[in-house]
């Protein structure tokens, strides 16, 4: 079945600090049948999140389809608040990128 | 007698973090509205600014800002309201606005008018006293209750405050209000529910505008928007010629920066959203229907937030070029750590490699596990509870970088190169301590207002 990429299907992709210890993914679509073809593909769950990132399930603080934005939207917990010692992005606003290249089945 | 509609502009996402646009801001002052509000404040920046006591922004952008509505909401004789002042809403911070207020009134000749300002740190004696007594101060978002040990960690604590002291300053005849840390959204919030707009589209009103531009399309932060309420809805209008609201850049923003889309607690009770309703009014207007508040059953609960010592910070930088030192990178940072613990067996430390190039941005979130890249960038930090040390740690763990040693290098001169051969102080590394709540007898008690009259 032939594939598009998640960043060909959205308007926006873009994650940020959710509070201290949080960071938050908005995957925002302009059109319904994009958004509805994504959220039925299974291609973009829990379970593919957690696998991408190489985190456990646990990890996952929420994970909710928003119908009046088009929009999927998870949270992630942090390991360490943000700015803290050692860590990489105090704003959690460049944690997206790998969501681009998410495989959604589509018809031919 | 209660107003039909409120009409307030809110110029910026947080005033004085980057400029206000002044096109859009003079654009939406020309229609004359009813209140001048803008939020000054984040927990986004990170705990240093809060526990060092300092800002993260400009002061000439904070006082561009504040001097723009200053103007113009004198000039039309309505109020003007700040929340979070000076980024973290401390009680330097709030000093430094009300100073800049003072300042411009002087510099413009401006009339006498009356400001309002509030407090918002938190003594830790108050909590010690309070868990003392057994009461729980109850941690968010997966936090644990706190313990002595953590408020004993932390340096410096704000309490967020909600429409409350807001309220209560407009109560006493504040013109201009300057308020310590605040939740975003009560800034918008305060005023409407002053003016009797029930509270379903009183706090939704704040969520809309309470990032500016943000709830607007094409993306473009710091222009202004203004919102319009009655007791039915809310209307928000770009003011910016290149930006619009529209069902979905609204319903877009009111998910922004938060673990769940539909509900939002403040001081006081939570916002629920999940029934808005959001459509195209006019051109460059969304309207949204539906909101709802649910008042808190019980006693109020006030967020705090509290950042933590943990060590003075110096930083290096080293970049490299050769493949085989690359592909052995780990090795190298290995050995670097290695000659930090020859030297401080003894001392308490930190040290932090982040290998941009390699996954300096995710860390262990990064999917991409084989380095491409043909030159890596390594920033070292060191803290410790010392300057001496701190420094130490960060000149060894990265002079040790070009001093590594890997059997087949081929580049025995030196495997790093340095834009500079130094390490530099950063401010102190802090840490959020406090994410939590506290439960309060009088939402007022952690705010003290004073009011003074200016120009006189």
């Amino acid at each position: 079945m032939a594939t598009k990429k998640l960043v060909d299907l959205a308007k926006t992709i873009r994650s940020k600090n959710a509070g201290t210890d949080r960071i938050t993914f908005d995957i925002i679509f302009r059109e319904k049948e994009n958004y509805e073809l994504v959220k039925k593909s299974g291609a973009l769950t829990k379970e593919t999140v957690c696998r991408l990132y190489g985190i456990p399930e646990s990890r996952i603080a929420d994970f909710v389809e928003f119908d009046p934005a088009l929009a999927i939207k998870f949270t992630i917990n942090r390991l360490k608040p943000s700015g803290s010692f050692g860590e990489g992005d105090v704003f959690g606003c460049q944690q997206y990128p790998p969501l681009y290249d998410i495989e959604i089945p589509v018809e031919d | 007698m209660a107003k039909d509609s409120i009409r307030i502009i809110s110029p910026n996402g947080h005033l004085g973090f980057a400029p206000t646009k002044e096109e859009s801001f003079y654009l939406g002052a020309a229609t004359k509205p009813d209140y001048y509000c803008c939020d000054s404040g984040s927990d986004d920046i990170g705990p240093v600014p809060l526990g060092a006591d300092k800002c993260a922004s400009h002061p000439a952008h904070q006082y561009h800002d504040l001097e723009l509505m200053l103007l113009k909401a004198r000039e039309q004789g309505v109020p003007m309201i700040i929340g979070s002042a000076g980024d973290t809403g401390t009680n330097s911070r709030v000093d430094m606005y009300v100073g800049f207020i003072k300042d411009m009134a002087k510099k413009h000749n401006l009339p006498p008018f009356k400001l309002a300002y509030f407090y918002s740190e938190v003594d830790k004696e108050y909590l010690r006293n309070k868990m003392n007594n057994g009461e729980k101060i109850e941690g968010l978002d997966g936090r644990c209750d706190l313990t002595i040990e953590e408020l004993d960690k932390t340096e410096r604590i704000v309490a967020v405050a909600g429409v409350h002291p807001f309220i209560k300053a407009l109560e006493m005849g504040a013109d201009v209000i300057i308020g310590g840390r605040t939740s975003d959204a009560c800034v918008f919030a305060a005023p409407a529910i002053y003016e009797g707009i029930p509270e379903n589209m009183a706090y939704y009103t704040g969520k809309v505008l309470e990032c500016a531009s943000f709830c607007c399309e094409p993306y473009g932060a710091k222009e202004s928007v203004i919102g319009t309420v009655t007791k039915d809805d809310v209307k928000v209008t770009a003011m910016a010629p290149f930006q619009r609201c529209t069902p979905a850049s609204v319903a877009g923003h009111a998910m922004y920066e938060r673990t769940n889309p539909y509900y939002e607690y403040v001081a006081g009770g939570m916002m629920d959203m999940s029934n808005c309703v959001y459509e195209q009014y006019d051109e460059k207007t969304c309207r949204i229907t539906g909101a709802e508040f649910v008042p808190i059953d019980g006693k109020v609960k006030v967020k705090l937030e509290g950042s933590g010592f943990v060590g003075y910070r110096y930083m290096g930088m080293a970049g490299i070029r050769d493949p085989y030192t690359i592909k052995n990178i780990d090795k190298v940072l290995e050995w670097a750590k290695s000659q930090v613990k020859e030297r401080r067996p003894d001392d308490w430390y930190e040290i932090s490699y982040r290998v941009f190039g390699k996954n300096g941005v995710m860390g262990d979130l990064e999917p991409i596990k084989e380095t491409k890249s043909h030159e890596l960038l390594v920033v070292v930090e060191g803290v410790a509870k010392t300057k001496e040390v701190a420094e130490e740690v960060a000149l060894v763990g990265t002079r040790q970088i070009f001093y590594a040693r890997l059997p087949e290098v081929k580049g025995t001169a030196g495997t790093a190169a340095f834009v500079m051969d130094e390490v530099v102080e950063m401010s102190p590394a802090y840490t959020w301590t406090m994410d939590h709540t506290v439960e309060v007898d009088d939402p007022l008690e952690l705010f003290p207002i004073t009011i003074i009259e200016i120009g006189e």
